[in-house]
């Protein structure tokens, strides 16, 4: 995993640099992987790295430098030989019990946060939610995650660290990752069997799948909900010289983590789905765009790949169709939530800095490299998998009326059974707090950080599109938790996401993470809370993108539902001046004879 | 729907700001219109003749309770717009303020002062400080260039030189990056200086900038303050921009 740290600065790394770039441009044509494997090669991307990526790949310097920038796992000052990024997430973060992992780790081999030790060892940093948060405090070392972290741990990896023991000699019981499939319902139950849902696609033919899809009532499973049937059809008839088949599985909102089961154990439904999705709106080509956490899935996945095109399954002539052909490049970002918003992926992939388009024109008809795309969560190209192969009644048998289907939570937090768990839209929250054993909760936040903040009052809601709408996940607090705590994790998420394109978010993110702080550290007035309140207003309603209109949801929802966590940090419960003013008055009222209530200030 | 349109024409290709009626083209944003019908709507990363943008928000307008951006939302007809109300011109000055905190503004010190389109937009809107505290982010000059200065302290990240540079100049001298709060721009040369770009003085990119991030050197209070654009202009005069265009472009030409 490691390579030594030679001078980064001399003529002599020209060649070396030339021949990573050349070659892994060769094996797969994406800025975001030269710049990885350059990355991990060499432990930063140099001035002369982005020279020689920009000449190679025939891209302005320009454009890779601000790449390189714009993603939090590229670095342009060199990285200890050992990355080790701690997830701040509120369920699978460094915070446990009251006690700092990554501070501990720092102690114990001489580093502080955000910084790379003298000798080049090992460099110490945090992260946002690295999708583990069933499995208690998390981190990747070198990209690879190790879970259910404490003090003992800590100490264990800081000596290995120390002794530079190389990856592929520490435990390996620590780098499993466990499904945690608590409940399964309709998707779950079992993996499609190879090729099963492309041979009923085949017999309805490309306008009846499309029909099955639309029948069916299936809506996006990232969270925005829409019509999934609708976006086929928009995508097949819009004009174009290709058209795309885009995987979103940039799973980043925290406390998300069903893609990574769905990624794991279910590869061939997606890759089922994603192949019906290419045959009803006419695309030879598709994309999963990976998040960067979840890179140690991406062996397995390109294995599964290939398999199926050893099958017949993908590539040309699939199930021997001669006309029909398909075939997926898995593409890994690079450390960036923004990238799961569909317009940013796509600009990612093109291998541009992740800023969401204007739209219109949306993706449907001007996508990837410009050309009509679809682009589905993991989950809703699943769903279409099932759907085709059992149909749209049996689809829209289970949920409501306007949420048809299952949804698969991720549920972390205060709760005795972290995992993964199906249901029927329509579940009451309360039914997922009793079926996960969560005990004395105060707050769920239901869709993660930018989705909604709900009390005890609440939980006979039901989640679906028309209530409660989430991309699944579901994190619990219970009443023994700091709840402004949360709330400021969540501003502090957003301030590094935000992707800086427009006034609102950019500017607007920041003063709300700064101004919480300010209150969290008992520095705040009523004054301070009134600004959150129309800052956060300002950034939800004239934002650019989901992100921005979405970031403040945690501080609005909470200035509404939990107004007592944050007045009992103020300073001032209420206006309070530095001097009587109805004293003050005194000498007026001598003066103009007067004492009647108008005179008085109460 | 259809009849009522083919009854009333004159409705078919109108949209309505703040209650008056304005005629739109087919592929005209909301602010091509008004533009064009001599309607201001607040701007600072719109230009006419570049692609549209969206990133400022100050062009942000009402349409029911949904907030659009002026400057990239196709006009559609019927569209009732809100722009010109207190509740807009509220959220625009905070919005304006946001912007002079985030960057190192200092108007009395800056040669921009009088003729820069943030300090103008700040005193129409009624800005009177910039409330918030200021984020005194570090960001570096660049003088390396022998007619053109950049400096990175006024940036308000607009893009309108990236744009000029790509769409009018036919170069690719600026560029974005970085992110969040901590976007800034670059240029596009190897050693990632101004000098070694191919940025030339009669670029429109050198002359573009609403703020004083780009400059020509050697021309400083050739224009004594009092007698600059905004001492004589509003900003809210439609076609300003191709006044101060020609103007701070005559010395070189």
């Amino acid at each position: 995993m490691s390579t030594s740290c030679a001078d980064f600065n001399s003529a002599s790394m020209t060649g070396p640099l030339r021949s990573v770039i050349s070659r892994v441009y060769a094996e797969s044509p994406h800025l975001l992987h030269v710049l990885y494997e350059l990355q991990r090669q060499f432990l930063h991307i140099s001035d002369e790295a982005v020279r020689e990526i920009a000449a190679h790949l025939d891209l302005p310097p320009s454009q890779v430098d601000a790449v390189v920038e714009f993603y939090a796992f590229f670095h342009k000052i060199p990285r200890g030989r050992y990355d080790i990024l701690f997830s701040n997430c509120t369920s699978c973060g460094y915070m446990v019990r009251g006690v700092d992992l990554m501070a501990m780790f720092g102690r114990r081999l001489g580093i502080a946060v955000s910084s790379t030790r003298g000798d080049g060892l090992v460099s110490m940093d945090q992260t946002s939610c690295i999708g583990m948060c069933d499995h208690g405090a998390a981190i990747l070392v070198n990209g690879m995650p190790i879970t259910n972290l404490d003090a003992t741990m800590i100490d264990s990896i800081a000596a290995l660290v120390e002794a530079a023991t190389p990856l592929e000699d520490w435990p390996a019981e620590w780098f499993h990752v466990e499904d945690n499939i608590r409940v399964s319902g309709l998707l779950l139950k079992d993996d499609l069997a190879e090729g099963i849902s492309l041979r009923a696609m085949l017999a309805l033919g490309a306008a009846g799948t499309l029909s099955e899809i639309v029948q069916s009532g299936l809506r996006g499973r990232g969270g925005a909900g829409f019509s999934t049937g609708m976006k086929w059809q928009l995508c097949r008839d819009a004009q174009g010289a290709a058209h795309y088949v885009v995987c979103n599985a940039d799973e980043g909102e925290p406390g998300t983590f069903k893609d990574r089961v769905l990624l794991h154990s279910y590869a061939d439904s997606l890759f089922e789905g994603m192949t019906v999705c290419a045959f009803a709106i006419g695309a030879k080509h598709g994309y999963l765009y990976l998040r960067a956490e979840y890179r140690y899935l991406l062996p397995h996945l390109q294995s599964v790949l290939t398999r199926r095109r050893e099958l017949g399954l993908q590539g040309g002539d699939i199930l021997g169709q001669p006309e029909f052909s398909f075939d997926i490049d898995i593409v890994v970002g690079a450390g960036a939530y923004i990238c799961g918003e569909e317009s940013a992926l796509i600009e990612s992939l093109e291998g541009k800095r992740g800023i969401p388009r204007v739209r219109p024109p949306f993706p449907v008809t001007h996508g990837y490299l410009g050309q009509p795309t679809v682009v589905n969560n993991v989950e809703t190209f699943i769903s279409a998998a099932h759907i085709v192969l059992r149909g749209s009644a049996w689809f829209r048998a289970v949920g409501t009326e306007k949420s048809a289907g299952s949804k698969i939570l991720s549920v972390s937090g205060d709760c005795a059974a972290p995992g993964i768990y199906e249901y029927p839209f329509g579940v009451t929250i309360r039914q997922v707090l009793d079926d996960c054993g969560a005990k004395d909760v105060q707050a769920v936040q239901v869709g993660g950080p930018s989705g909604t903040l709900i009390n005890s009052a609440e939980f006979d809601r039901r989640l679906g599109f028309d209530d409660l709408s989430t991309g699944g996940s579901l994190m619990i607090f219970s009443q023994a938790r700091d709840l402004l705590a949360v709330i400021v994790n969540f501003a502090h998420f957003f301030a590094h996401e935000s992707c800086g394109f427009c006034t609102p978010c950019r500017v607007g993110t920041t003063l709300l993470k700064n101004g919480l702080d300010k209150i969290a550290g008992g520095n705040g007035t009523r004054y301070d809370l009134d600004e959150m309140q129309r800052i956060a207003a300002l950034v939800k309603y004239r934002s650019h993108c989901g992100l921005g209109q979405t970031a403040a949801n945690p501080i609005l929802d909470g200035l509404q539902r939990f107004p007592q966590v944050f007045e009992q940090r103020l300073v001032h419960r209420d206006y309070e001046p530095q001097f009587d003013l109805d004293a003050a008055l005194e000498e007026a009222r001598q003066i103009s004879h007067r004492d009647d209530a108008a005179a008085h200030i109460k | 729907m259809s009849a009522d349109i083919k009854q009333n024409p004159i409705t078919q290709n109108t949209i309505t700001i703040d209650g008056q009626e304005i005629p739109f083209q087919a592929g005209q944003t909301i602010m091509d219109a008004a533009l064009a019908a001599g309607v201001y709507i607040p701007h600072l990363c719109h230009r006419q003749g570049l692609t549209p943008h969206g990133s400022c928000k100050l062009c942000v307008v009402d349409i029911a309770s949904k907030s659009v951006t002026a400057c990239t939302m196709p006009a559609v007809a019927g569209q009732q717009i809100s722009n010109n109300t207190p509740a807009l011109n509220e959220v625009r000055k905070t919005m304006t303020q946001m912007l002079f905190i985030e960057g190192n503004h200092i108007c009395p010190s800056c040669e921009k002062c009088g003729d820069c389109t943030l300090q103008a937009m700040a005193y129409h809107m009624g800005m009177l400080d910039g409330h918030f505290p200021q984020f005194f982010q570090r960001r570096e000059v660049d003088a390396s260039h022998p007619t053109v200065m950049l400096d990175r302290d006024r940036c308000i990240l607009c893009e309108l030189c990236v744009r000029a540079s790509r769409e009018v100049d036919g170069k690719n001298v600026f560029e974005i990056a970085g992110r969040g709060i901590n976007a800034h721009l670059i240029v596009n040369s190897a050693s990632g200086k101004l000098v070694d770009s191919d940025l030339e003085t009669s670029d429109m990119a050198a002359h573009i900038c609403p703020v004083g991030a780009i400059l020509i050197k050697e021309s400083g209070y050739k224009v004594p303050i009092g007698q600059r654009t905004f001492d004589l202009h509003q900003v809210s005069e439609i076609g300003l921009e191709k006044t101060i265009l020609t103007k701070v472009r005559q010395p070189d030409e």
